[in-house]
């Protein structure tokens, strides 16, 4: 029981870091991939391949003065970024990032806990993310602070209505709320995305609103509220802010990639798993497989990071008004449209092929409608 | 009324469909972005890798010498009533005999200063020298100075040493593109 103990306190310290790892490497990243798209070389003088750069970035932000203002509420000033941080850290809990490790004849989930209601879970932590921004930019007592807070606060809530409506297609389809279960449904190349293309883009959608990330960076924008709810933070305060943004995009990543791209398994892995355990043995070769689904996890997360840092140099800033159409009038009744899809869909026993017919109905009717009834101003 | 034929006529019809969702015209700008990414990149990285700066570009002096390597400096001061900042000064003295292989006329500038706060880099010395001795290098940043003691250059700062003698390599616009060419893969 002790080992299985430690073998578990491990794996929750790797989790841990590796979110912080990958975070820190996301700054670098971030950087290198905005200097590509843009004709550019990036950071290249901190080491080989400026691959010390978030080392030389975090002794910057610790060196620097670290000020609050007078007339700040000083216990809630420090508390915003520390809530921030706290909230992202807390999700990557119940992701599942790999299969089980086979250790001294019990099995261990490669997994923080397994809990049977993980999606809540996530869905509860992000919607309490949201306070970190909120009391910052409260406590700092400066009218942009204020306005970038109460952006974040309200895009966050109309953007978590969609994405839990668009969840609930997936439930319905899993009928479980465990992460876990969800990913095991979704064996092989059985993956959700198939089944669900039109909530995958609206999930898509709400995780970058979620995320603040461009093009919903709205809390933030330099150009009209003076960097908006961090506006008053320097050092290593401003510093969780933003770190807590990238711990924030590497879960919103992994979720993605469970939800929707089948977690750790990928096409063929009975095959590789089998061959693997007549190679290297029963418990040898079960951890293998579990390694190479995780890496491949890995991968998939890795991907998404990537779409969310091509698409921030790819699309301009939301209006605000522009913002909250889309969020109230086109992805919530879209995502109660693919609910009533997917619910016929379920009941037809056919899901693949009834979901796809459902959506094809669901834009020939949209498109005849429009088309009858629009005005020239329908928005979506 | 058409002034140029560049105008283009404004689409006002409304949306379809798939412009109204956006999803095709976001598939678009994504695809371009990517384009980016493995496109060459323009930069140069400056302190290993530096570029021709041109024939016209105003950098460090120089006090040339001639083919037999004596200096061209007569002291007129002409450039130092050129120079608009007043940087220049110079002491003049009369060559002596026996100095004919260090000074090409008969007064030469004994002291020659140039005081590197005040100049501005104009060139007005280089067009009112009527000897040819005074340039502007154009492969030669001044270098930066942390003290005062620095910043005023003697002729042992300026005049031209004859073992790596200063030229120009280009000095028309079609020659610095050749050398260009020659020396960056992206042509600019």
């Amino acid at each position: 029981m002790d080992s299985v103990f430690l073998i578990k306190s491990l794996i929750i310290l790797g989790i841990f870091a590796i979110s912080l790892g990958i975070a820190a490497y996301e700054t670098y990243f971030e950087r290198v991939i905005a200097a590509y798209i843009q004709d550019r070389v990036g950071p290249d003088r901190a080491g080989p391949f400026g691959i010390l750069q978030p080392l030389a970035d975090a002794g910057k932000l610790f060196f620097k003065e670290d000020f609050i203002p007078t007339m700040a509420d000083k216990w809630l000033f420090i508390l915003g970024p520390s809530l921030a941080m706290l909230t992202a850290l807390m999700t990557s809990a119940v992701i599942p990032f790999g299969d089980s490790i086979l250790f001294d004849g019990h099995e261990i989930l490669v997994q923080g806990i397994e809990v049977n209601i993980g999606i809540l879970w996530v869905f509860g932590v992000v919607s309490l993310g949201v306070y970190g921004i909120l009391i910052g930019g409260w406590a700092s007592n400066n009218k942009y602070s204020l306005y970038g807070a109460i952006r974040a606060a309200s895009q966050n809530i109309s953007y978590e209505l969609a994405m839990g409506l668009s969840i609930i297609a997936i439930l319905m389809m899993s009928e479980s709320l465990s992460l876990r279960s969800i990913v095991e449904q979704q064996h092989g190349f059985n993956w959700n995305i198939f089944y669900q293309p039109m909530g995958f883009v609206i999930f898509l959608t709400c995780s970058f609103a979620e995320c603040n990330r461009t093009p919903f960076d709205l809390p933030e924008s330099e150009n009209e509220l003076v960097a908006g709810y961090h506006t008053e933070y320097g050092s290593m305060k401003l510093g969780l802010y933003l770190f807590s943004e990238y711990v924030n995009m590497f879960v919103t990543s992994a979720v993605l990639a469970t939800l929707f791209f089948g977690g750790f398994n990928y096409p063929g892995m009975d095959w590789v798993a089998a061959k693997l355990i007549g190679g290297f043995g029963e418990v040898t070769g079960h951890n293998l497989a579990t390694l190479v689904g995780t890496l491949i996890f890995f991968g998939k997360i890795f991907f998404f990071i990537f779409v969310f840092m091509w698409v921030r140099w790819t699309l301009p800033r939301f209006r605000y008004d522009q913002l909250m159409d889309l969020g109230w009038k086109a992805l919530i009744p879209l995502s109660v449209v693919n609910l009533l899809i997917t619910a016929g869909a379920q009941l037809s026993g056919m899901p693949l092929i009834a979901n796809w017919i459902g959506l094809a109905i669901f834009l020939v009717l949209f498109y005849l409608g429009s088309n009858i009834f629009g005005t020239k101003k329908t928005s979506l | 009324m058409q002034l140029t034929n560049r105008a283009k006529k404004t689409d006002k019809r409304p949306l379809t469909l798939a412009e109204r969702s956006y999803l095709p015209g976001i598939a678009q700008g994504m695809g371009i972005t990517l384009k980016h990414f493995f496109s060459k990149k323009a930069t140069i990285r400056y302190p290993e890798q530096t570029r021709y700066l041109g024939p016209v570009f105003r950098g460090h002096h120089i006090l040339k010498r001639d083919e037999e390597g004596r200096e061209r400096c007569t002291a007129c001061g002409l450039c130092a009533v050129a120079c608009p900042a007043e940087a220049i000064s110079m002491v003049a003295a009369e060559r002596v005999k026996g100095e004919e292989h260090l000074y090409r006329e008969e007064k030469y500038a004994a002291a020659y200063e140039i005081n590197m706060l005040r100049c501005i880099f104009c060139g007005l010395c280089e067009e009112a020298c009527p000897k040819e001795a005074v340039y502007l290098r154009h492969d030669k940043f001044v270098p930066v100075f942390t003290n005062r003691d620095q910043v005023i250059y003697g002729k042992d700062q300026l005049v031209e040493d004859m073992n790596n003698r200063y030229e120009r390599d280009a000095w028309t616009k079609e020659e610095m593109q050749k050398l260009w060419a020659k020396q960056d893969p992206v042509n600019y």
